[in-house]
């Protein structure tokens, strides 16, 4: 076999099975991630009953509220969109997929003026208001950032990676037959999605 | 399996560039044995590194009173020397370099699941290496705090902690990736008729291995990444001054860097079971036991981080429950070296440099687990906290331990992979020369830290003086071993491809390919249809 031959036989190989099973076990490494801050919150907020039901305070659950349907919403978009790749209806897939992307902008868009405002008012490490907090509220609020931050750093990347799912829809690398990258991100979606869904009534909603 | 030997001879992978010129035939290259050289280089130019550093300390403490080097500048050295030593050296080290060139073809497979994500692990281990190295030249120089990084003196310090603390960050996420890929390699890509109690126990040992990486790996990833936040936003998650907890800090690296030590020994433990019966032609002893206490270990690992916090405070009870749970952990490690001496037992044991290490291995490693258990007992280990002998504890597992099935790998594979040999007498040589220099540098930490020598300090009350002479001169024997090792490895001479092919008469299925192997390993996947170790079948086959 020449070289080019040998890198086509390398590439030929697909074992879709194996690709979502690293892909699970991918989401599980995320989900620890995420469960070291759960552990952390919990504890600190165990500590500071007080504070942190006072900091919660602060928060806007209408703003959570809307950007958990929009999450909610949007998880189900992608999961239609892989029902619709395998019934080779392409168009609406690539629609479908397109729209959690906006939903995506959604979030951030929601998350910027949640964030902005509270920057506006003073409320952020070195801010007049975050320096009168009490330590507990304080650290609330380093959390709250922390990971609503990495939640949001989560939802960008998975916007991405369902940009380039469209764009391999758009040259035929995905196929009715041929989806694991497709489902795949759309496992990852579910995951942001997820984590979200602990978040909110985490940070926004126990009282 | 069956032997026939191809008529034409296909390009092996160094023949084979895949199209690429240049360094490109390496940088780019999915190929997993081109990917467990670069690891192979790039690890063993960081572990010289390490080594230099850790000479410039011995050097330092050879006489009581500063001479060489400042108090702040031995700080930066000794975590510098701890994070190069941990992140760059003896985790990634025989997962990445041999699980790479040698687990797909042990278990039959052209590569691993995801030849990409490989190379991308790759990248980001340089990645984290070159953060981890920048600090001796940007910022204020490297991290001071110990390569624990705790809290909340690595919030406050102005050295560059942020970045090494980044650079372990990079590193974790490399180890989660290679034991992802190993993992789905091994549940998917297993020959035919290889069935879980037909896979060589070098893979069982990376299986186990994985596990940890992926189950552990992130804990300690986020717990840096709040040390970071911390620096930069100056908020108080684990500084008390500012509410936070510098305790839970601790359980929360610990949770990682326990189980990480079984990430620095289980690789190498397999390492040695394949060593073992090849050298003494025998099957192995308990095959099962072998496999399943790498997974016990795994397991029972995670449950025992607390016994590095014995000394900062924590209730009665928890100490307790955590020293007995610690003792728990020494049963599967014994049960393995009790079954590789009883697979020698009777053999006919064959003392070549690869089981010259294998067996320095187990004696070193013995006195670094019975030294384990002296501080993993709660009494004992009051006393003797950060003292001298857990740096002689530490040392014997990780350097006596893994860092000699390395070497013993490295002697090993060798011809396999590259289709050459080693001068066998020199490396006789160099074992003896490195396993006295061994044992002469770090026998006498344990007795200086029993009679009360704190580490972490560059400077020590005049009755320590003896065994701090002895230490220093020591790492120079050790030393002149590592450099025999390494010039041995460059004067290597090509041997024919028969000699190579098996020169020690193994049974895996490492041993029935070309060496050094073809791009896909093998010419037609082959069928197992037994166990890997029956030696008493050979003649019949
Ligand atoms: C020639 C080889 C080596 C020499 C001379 C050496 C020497 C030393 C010395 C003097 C210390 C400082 C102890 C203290 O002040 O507390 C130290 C710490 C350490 N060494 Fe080594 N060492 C060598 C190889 C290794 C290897 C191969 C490893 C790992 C596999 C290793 C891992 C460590 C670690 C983790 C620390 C603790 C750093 C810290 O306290 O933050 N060393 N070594
Ligand atoms: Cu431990």
């Amino acid at each position: 076999m020449s070289s080019e031959a040998l890198q086509h036989a390398h590439d030929e190989h697909r074992d879709d099975a194996a690709s979502k099973l690293g892909m699970w076990l991918f989401l599980f490494t995320e989900l620890l991630l995420f469960g070291g801050l759960f552990l952390v919150y919990s504890i600190y907020r165990n500590m500071n009953m007080e504070d942190f039901h006072a900091g919660s305070a602060h928060l806007d659950i209408f703003i959570g509220a809307i950007n958990t349907i929009v999450l909610i919403t949007s998880s189900a978009t992608v999961a239609i969109s892989i029902t619709a790749i395998q019934k080779k209806h392409y168009r609406l897939a690539k629609g479908l997929l397109w729209f959690t992307i906006l939903a995506a902008g959604v979030f951030m868009v929601n998350k910027y003026f949640e964030w902005g405002h509270k920057f506006e008012i003073g409320l952020y490490p070195g801010g007049d208001m975050f320096e009168a907090m009490p330590g507990g509220e304080r650290l609330f609020f380093v959390l709250y950032y922390f990971m609503t931050g990495l939640h949001g750093l989560h939802v960008i990347i998975g916007a991405i990676i369902i940009g380039f799912v469209i764009k391999e829809i758009n040259q035929g690398k995905q196929t009715y037959d041929n989806f694991a990258f497709h489902e795949n991100a759309g496992l990852y979606w579910h995951l942001v999605d997820l984590i979200w869904i602990f978040l909110f009534p985490l940070m926004y909603l126990i009282i | 399996m069956d032997d026939n030997v191809t008529s034409k001879p296909q390009l092996n992978f160094f023949e084979d560039t895949g199209g690429r010129k240049g360094i490109f035939k390496w940088i780019l290259s999915t190929d997993h044995k081109r990917i467990g050289l670069l690891y192979f280089y790039s690890i063993i130019s960081f572990f010289m590194v390490g080594v230099a550093l850790g000479l410039l300390m011995r050097l330092e403490l050879l006489e009581p009173g500063g001479q060489y080097i400042d108090a702040n500048t031995y700080n930066s050295a000794f975590t510098l020397h701890g994070v190069i030593m941990i992140f760059l050296f003896i985790i990634p080290g025989i997962p990445a370099v041999f699980g790479n060139l040698i687990l797909p073809i042990i278990i039959g497979a052209k590569d691993v699941a995801f030849p990409r994500v490989n190379l991308l692990s790759w990248y980001l281990y340089v990645i984290g290496a070159f953060f981890a190295l920048s600090t001796l030249v940007f910022g204020d120089g490297p991290a001071d705090t110990g390569w624990t990084f705790y809290a909340p003196y690595s919030v406050n310090t102005s050295t560059n902690v942020s970045m090494s603390v980044l650079a372990a960050f990079i590193l974790g996420f490399s180890s989660i990736l290679t034991g992802l890929n190993f993992l789905v390699t091994m549940h998917r890509m297993r020959a035919p008729g290889m069935t879980w109690m037909r896979m060589p126990l070098f893979a069982w040992g990376l299986y186990a291995t994985a596990w940890i990486q992926l189950l552990a790996t992130p804990i300690v990833g986020i717990t840096l990444l709040m040390i970071v936040a911390e620096r930069f936003l100056g908020v108080g998650l684990f500084d008390p001054s500012l509410g936070g907890d510098p305790i839970l800090y601790q359980h929360m690296f610990w949770i990682y860097s326990h189980p990480a030590v079984y990430v620095m020994i289980l690789p190498a433990m397999g390492v040695i079971s394949e060593i073992i019966p090849t050298f003494s032609q025998r099957k192995i002893f308990g095959y099962k036991a072998i496999a399943f206490s790498s997974l016990f270990i795994a397991f029972v690992g995670y449950t025992v981080w607390g016994h590095h916090m014995f000394t900062s405070g924590m209730s009665g009870s928890a100490r307790i429950i955590f020293s007995i749970l610690t003792f728990i952990v020494a049963i599967p490690s014994a049960i393995k070296v009790f079954n590789w001496l009883a697979t020698m037992y009777g053999g006919s044991i064959d003392l070549k440099p690869a089981m010259l290490f294998a067996l320095g291995f187990i004696f070193l490693f013995l006195i670094g687990g019975l030294t384990g258990l002296v501080v993993g007992a709660l009494a004992t280990d009051v006393h003797l906290h950060d003292t001298y002998f857990v740096v002689g504890h530490f040392h014997y597992v990780m350097f006596g331990g893994t860092g000699f099935a390395f070497i013993a790998a490295l002697y090993y594979w060798f011809p396999k992979i590259y289709g050459k040999m080693y001068d066998v007498k020199q490396a006789t040589i160099a074992f003896w020369v490195m396993f006295t220099g061994f044992n002469i540098l770090y026998f006498p930490m344990l007795v200086v830290g029993i009679m009360g020598m704190p580490r972490r300090y560059y400077d020590y009350l005049p009755q320590f003086h003896v065994p701090n002479i002895i230490s220093t001169v020591g790492s120079w024997i050790l030393v002149t071993g590592l450099i025999m090792v390494i010039i041995n490895f460059f004067k290597a001479k090509k041997i024919s491809a028969e000699e190579a092919k098996n020169p020690w008469g193994g049974l895996t299925l490492e041993w029935t390919v070309q060496s050094p192997p073809t791009v896909l390993n093998f010419d037609e996947i082959p069928t197992v249809t037994s166990g890997p170790y029956e030696y008493q079948n050979k003649e019949e086959r």
